[in-house]
């Protein structure tokens, strides 16, 4: 039974899972940010997933060198891809517009018709098959090998849904054989034939879809269902024998098979053999006593022993079910009520209970929620999954609006801090800055300078700019001397003079004799000096950037926090009133289910009641006959 | 009796056999209006969380000193990663216990960013455990040092693990 809800859910959602199926990540995979999306998304972290893959996707379409980016080796399947997440997200308008982008991009034809595909699958998912058949229509020449037969199901269950049972008949045909719609095929073959009005056809191959071999579960449910709808039918044309047959076929322990087992009963019992009908309805009886059929199998054993002549037993098992009856009852009632003081969507979003597949089972364990099992069948049907999805959903939302409320305000605080840092720092270091930018500004100066100067003395030397500072003094001194023996009138001194021309001739050719050497070294020099400068550029640079880094950390984010807080905020009341009218059609589904099955069990209960009467009487009456005999 | 009660259990056989729509008080038009109006909200969450994103990007990472350590899974070897710890500089900088989902998603090709951070211009030594079980149960625990150089722009660094090897590529 736990089963059940899994898999009336995997039949329902399968084209879904198929999509999920078919994801896969890039052979090579050059661009991480799309592996991440990707990662998110293998994890079914649909919202986290389209975040991450929109923003690689946006930013990659802004690029003017697209080809330079790495997101454009899978630009494709990153399209794809974001369909596919919103899809699985369930923003089915959003996942059509994406895949119509890449329908009318510049695609290769492969590309273009998967795309088309996935288009006329959105749309039949949405109860669109105008729209999904005109999609169908548009794709023309290679396809891809891998949705193959995904498009062929996908178009004969178009045609199936457009009233087109010929066409849909003509592919089913030929899907038959195929390993992943063995089964389906059949089934969904059998019910287009008989809708085209080829009965007998039709039932031959429900037929055949009861008796597929299979260890699939998905297929094995399947065989069930066609077993379980050809039984039925064939016990309304009053085929007895053939409808036990084909009904015995259904698993034992299926998520069909106590519908299978009272029908089964029921074969027997439509031809008076009620013995026989006591095999399956006794199995039955004993199942969880929230089923449907278990409680109508509870009034039909004791029927069965009443038309035995077994009053006695048919009294007490009458009885028996009343009491159980009643409890249901009770049970529906505190579940009604408890759904109403709104326990049940309480219940629904408890995240312990999302980590265990059986939740919903488990779901009833807790205090003051329903009784879940009597809303098994209801929580697989497509419109309650949908609008528990988008319950669960908004309620994500929600808390993702809360978190980011809080990290607004962790933002604001940080802002507020740095201000509080830089703001008395940033005046004292950017005058410090000043005076020793124009420092550097004069030194670089001087240092074109003697760049150029060297320059120039590669074409006309000039000795003299690179003699030493000593040279220099002695120069001075020299001429000094030159200057006051003039004065002193004893420049005609024969021997000063030729001291003083001799000095200075050791020093010219001293600065002479020694420039190449010099001006090699000087240009040595100049490079040590370019390697300290570059060094210096470097720090200035990323001073230059710090600085910058500083005032960016908490400058003009005002107005982008601003119109955020107003966006979440806009964002999050919608999300409160939409979770409210969404809870308050899932509380309404469920209390009409379990009005339903309250009604029924009412008239169960009544009935019961007085079949435990009429029993009790014709059990007293056989006494009486009995003693009357002896 | 006998009559009437047959009757009465046929019928809620048909029922039992064909169970009925659910949704009966709750029509399609307003399952289908209420699911557009979720579809709405959701686009504008994603537009929201975009520019959340960009925000915190700029705010709390900033280009010139952001550092985004990336992990992916490079072997088709049968291993069960159960840990990786990164260490920037000798500094514990990130640890992660990997779930049965998160392993799946890594082996399907998926890359987990298991880091963001801010590290200055310039050479760090990154350190990465790993440690896990083999396919025959026993405990496989590696480390590696690697020397990282972040310069001006975001630096990312893609750790590739595999059961016996754990390398690094720089972006």
């Amino acid at each position: 039974m736990l089963r059940l809800i899994a898999i009336l859910a995997g039949l329902i959602l399968l084209p879904v899972n198929t999509a999920v199926a078919e994801m896969s990540a890039p052979r090579e995979l050059k661009d991480l940010y799309f592996g991440e999306a990707l990662y998110c998304a293998f994890q079914e972290e649909w919202f986290d997933a389209i975040a991450r893959l929109d923003t690689e996707l946006a930013q990659h379409h802004r690029l003017d060198e697209r080809e330079m980016d790495t997101l454009y080796y899978h630009i494709n399947h990153a399209e794809f891809a974001v369909g596919d997440f919103e899809l699985a997200y369930r923003m089915h308008q959003r996942a059509g517009r994406a895949i119509t982008a890449v329908i009318e991009g510049n695609v290769e034809e492969p590309v273009r018709n998967e795309a088309i595909y996935r288009l006329a699958r959105i749309y039949f998912q949405k109860d669109q098959p105008a729209n999904a058949q005109f999609a169908v229509e548009r794709i023309d020449g290679v396809i891809p090998e891998k949705i193959r037969e995904n498009l062929d199901f996908l178009r004969a269950q178009i045609y199936m849904a457009n009233g087109n049972f010929d066409k849909a008949v003509e592919i089913l045909r030929r899907l038959q054989s195929t390993e992943k719609y063995k089964g389906f095929a059949s089934y969904n073959l059998g019910i287009a034939l008989v809708k085209s009005g080829k009965t007998q056809k039709g039932r031959y191959y429900i037929d055949l879809a009861g008796q597929v071999k299979s260890d699939q579960p998905l297929t094995l449910a399947i065989r069930d269902k066609a077993n379980l709808v050809l039984g039925a039918k064939l016990l309304e044309e009053k085929k007895y024998e053939d409808a036990k047959t084909t009904l015995d076929r259904v698993r034992i322990e299926g998520p069909f098979s106590n519908r299978a087992l009272l029908g089964s009963g029921w074969a027997d019992a439509y031809q008076g053999k009620y013995e026989r009908a006591l095999v399956p309805w006794s199995a039955l009886v004993h199942r969880e006593v929230t089923d449907a059929s278990v409680q109508e199998a509870m009034l039909s054993v004791p029927y069965a022993y009443g038309k035995l002549n077994i009053y006695s037993k048919a009294a007490l098992m009458y009885d028996s079910a009343l009491v159980k009856f009643r409890a249901e009852i009770d049970k529906l009632d505190a579940s009604i009520q408890s759904i109403h003081k709104g326990h049940f969507l309480k219940a629904l979003v408890r995240e312990e209970l999302k980590q265990d597949a059986n939740w919903v089972v488990k779901l009833r364990s807790l205090p003051h929620t329903p009784e879940t099992y009597y809303l098994l069948e209801l929580m697989a049907s497509h419109d309650f999954q949908e609008s528990l999805k988008n319950y669960l959903d908004l309620e994500q939302l929600r808390r993702r609006l809360e978190t980011w409320k809080s990290d607004l305000v962790a933002f604001e605080d940080l802002i507020a801090h740095r201000r509080a840092y830089y703001d008395p720092l940033l005046p004292v270091i950017d005058k410090e800055f000043r005076r020793l930018d124009s420092q550097m500004r004069l030194r670089l100066e001087q240092r074109d300078r003697i760049e150029k100067r060297l320059k120039k003395m590669l074409v006309v030397p000039r000795p003299d700019y690179l003699a030493t500072s000593d040279e220099r003094v002695l120069g001075e001194q020299i001429a000094r001397l030159e200057e006051m023996l003039e004065k002193s009138g004893v420049s005609s001194n024969k021997a000063s003079n030729a001291s003083i021309r001799r000095l200075r001739g050791i020093l010219t050719w001293n600065i002479y004799t020694q420039y190449d050497r010099r001006l090699t070294e000087a240009y040595k020099h100049l490079g040590e000096l370019n390697d300290e400068i570059e060094l210096l550029k470097k720090q200035y640079t990323a001073f230059v950037r710090s600085r910058q880094a500083a005032t960016q950390s908490y400058e003009g984010y005002e107005e982008g926090i601003s119109r955020l807080w107003s966006r979440i905020s806009g964002a999050h009341e919608k999300v409160e009133a939409l979770m409210e009218r969404q809870g308050y059609m899932l509380e309404t589904m469920a209390v009409n289910e379990l009005t339903r099955r309250r009604e029924r069990l009412s008239e169960c209960e009544v009935k019961a009641r007085f079949a435990v009467a009429d029993s009790y009487d014709r059990a007293t009456r056989e006494l009486s006959q009995e003693k009357v005999n002896q | 009796m006998s009559n009437s009660l047959r009757l009465f259990i046929s019928v809620m056989f048909v029922a039992v056999m064909w169970p009925s729509a659910y949704a009966q008080d709750v029509s399609r038009e307003q399952i289908k209006g209420l699911d557009e109006q979720v579809q709405e909200i959701k686009a504008d969450a994603l537009a929201i969380a975009a520019e959340l994103n960009q925000l915190e990007e700029k705010l709390l990472y900033p280009s010139d000193t952001q550092i985004a350590v990336f992990v992916a899974w490079d072997s088709d070897e049968t291993y069960r990663l159960d840990t990786i710890e990164v260490e920037l500089n000798g500094e514990p900088t990130a640890r992660h216990i990997y779930t049965f989902k998160e392993l799946e998603a890594l082996k399907k090709g998926g890359v987990q960013r298991l880091y963001t951070g801010n590290i200055t211009i310039g050479d760090h030594a990154m350190h990465v455990f790993a440690s896990g079980k083999s396919s025959a149960g026993f405990d496989v625990k590696n480390s590696k040092q690697f020397k990282v150089h972040k310069s001006v722009g975001p630096k990312i660094v893609e750790i590739l693990l595999a059961p016996r090897s754990i390398e690094i590529k720089e972006l």
